[in-house]
């Protein structure tokens, strides 16, 4: 063997590393992200009462009506959800989204005063006052976001804020082409 | 002083990470409250990278802890309660990841990595030829030898009484009567 492969070893270990970093970069890399399980599988369980008064209660029928939903997890209290808010309000004005918003932790005062306040994009409002909601849809905080097909099979998990960029690189071809 | 330090720290050694869960949340039944403890310990909170739901204030943690109480009230077994917990936020719930396709690396690469070099170190050292033993030498060459060495040590120290009178064995100088003891 050629003992003068052995000291490119040293300069091989680094080009290796290197290559991870810059692909860490520039790929986009999350290591914070934990993922979802719920991709490609049927939505949990949606059982949550109307946040506002006089509406019935919210039922996994809502997510197979055959049109694509969007799930919005929400509260009053977060300031990510402001930040949100007015990609949802145009979703569902200029796009005619069907959004399902869920208060997560939120006293129901709060919540509808906070949608009076900045305009209430959701067809369909839920109140997680506890979270159980929150725990069978592996909610980790608000705000998350679904994207759940007609069939109800949840297309898309988004941890934090949705951005203009998901909106217009996800969300609106999913609502295209989700049957 | 001493004895304050002292007493700092003992006082240090008895201190614990202080648990998260709320006495509210405790089950009235001890056994059952100690397999949540357990489950508790190893499962990770979400929002928290590397601490487990016992440990961490975090709503969700808390959320987690209701619901291992819950599913163990309603009678699950351990094993369900974590498949419970897995449904929803994966195996990134579980603080000892499982052993499966995706995470044999995970688990075998340490060993792998030893049994590997440790092989190759192997090999090397059975291929390494032994270094062959010094030729004795000849009679000249070792008279030559005790010569040099002599001469070496005498310049070094030549005042030493001692050593001159430590001649070597074979060259024993005319004076050696003299010697003491």
């Amino acid at each position: 063997m050629n003992r003068r492969l052995l000291f490119l070893l040293p300069l091989a270990t680094l080009a290796l590393m290197a290559g991870f970093f810059a692909w860490s970069l520039l790929a986009g890399r999350d290591p914070a992200s934990i993922g979802s399980v719920l991709v490609g599988r049927p939505a949990p369980r949606l059982e949550v009462k109307a946040l506002r008064d006089g509406e019935p209660p919210l039922t996994d029928a809502l997510l197979r009506t055959g049109k694509p939903t969007i799930v919005n997890f929400f509260a009053s209290w977060c300031t990510p959800c402001l930040a949100e808010h007015p990609l949802f309000t145009r979703l569902a004005t200029r796009d005619g989204a069907v959004i399902i918003g869920v208060a997560w932790k939120n006293k129901p005062p709060e919540a509808i005063t906070w949608l009076k306040r900045l305009g209430d994009p959701y067809k369909f409002a839920g109140a997680d006052l506890e979270g159980r909601t929150g725990l069978d849809w592996g909610l980790s905080g608000v705000p998350e976001t679904y994207l759940v097909d007609g069939q109800g099979i949840v297309r898309r998990h988004f941890r934090g804020p949705i951005t203009e960029r998901d909106v217009n690189e996800t969300i609106l071809p999913f609502l295209k082409g989700a049957k | 002083m001493m004895r304050a330090a002292a007493l700092l720290l003992l006082l240090a050694l008895f201190a614990f990470p202080a648990l998260a869960v709320e006495p509210s949340e405790l089950l009235p039944d001890p056994a059952l409250e100690s397999r949540a403890r357990d489950i508790g310990r190893s499962l990770r909170c979400v929002v928290c990278q590397n601490q487990s739901i016992d440990d961490s204030a975090a709503e969700v943690a808390r959320d987690m802890r209701r619901a291992v109480r819950e599913r163990l009230s309603a009678g699950d077994k351990d094993e369900q309660v974590f498949a419970y917990m897995v449904a929803r936020y994966g195996d990134y719930v579980l603080l000892k990841p499982p052993f499966k396709a995706g995470t044999w690396v995970l688990w075998l690469g340490g060993p792998i990595v030893l049994i590997v070099a440790g092989g190759l170190l192997l090999i090397a050292a059975r291929r390494r030829k032994p270094i062959p033993p010094p030729e004795p030498l000849d009679e000249e060459e070792r008279h030559r030898l005790d010569h040099i060495l002599r001469d070496a040590a005498l310049r070094a120290a030549p005042q030493d009484e001692d050593f001159r009178e430590k001649p070597h064995p074979e060259e024993r100088p005319q004076d050696a009567s003299r010697r003491v003891g």
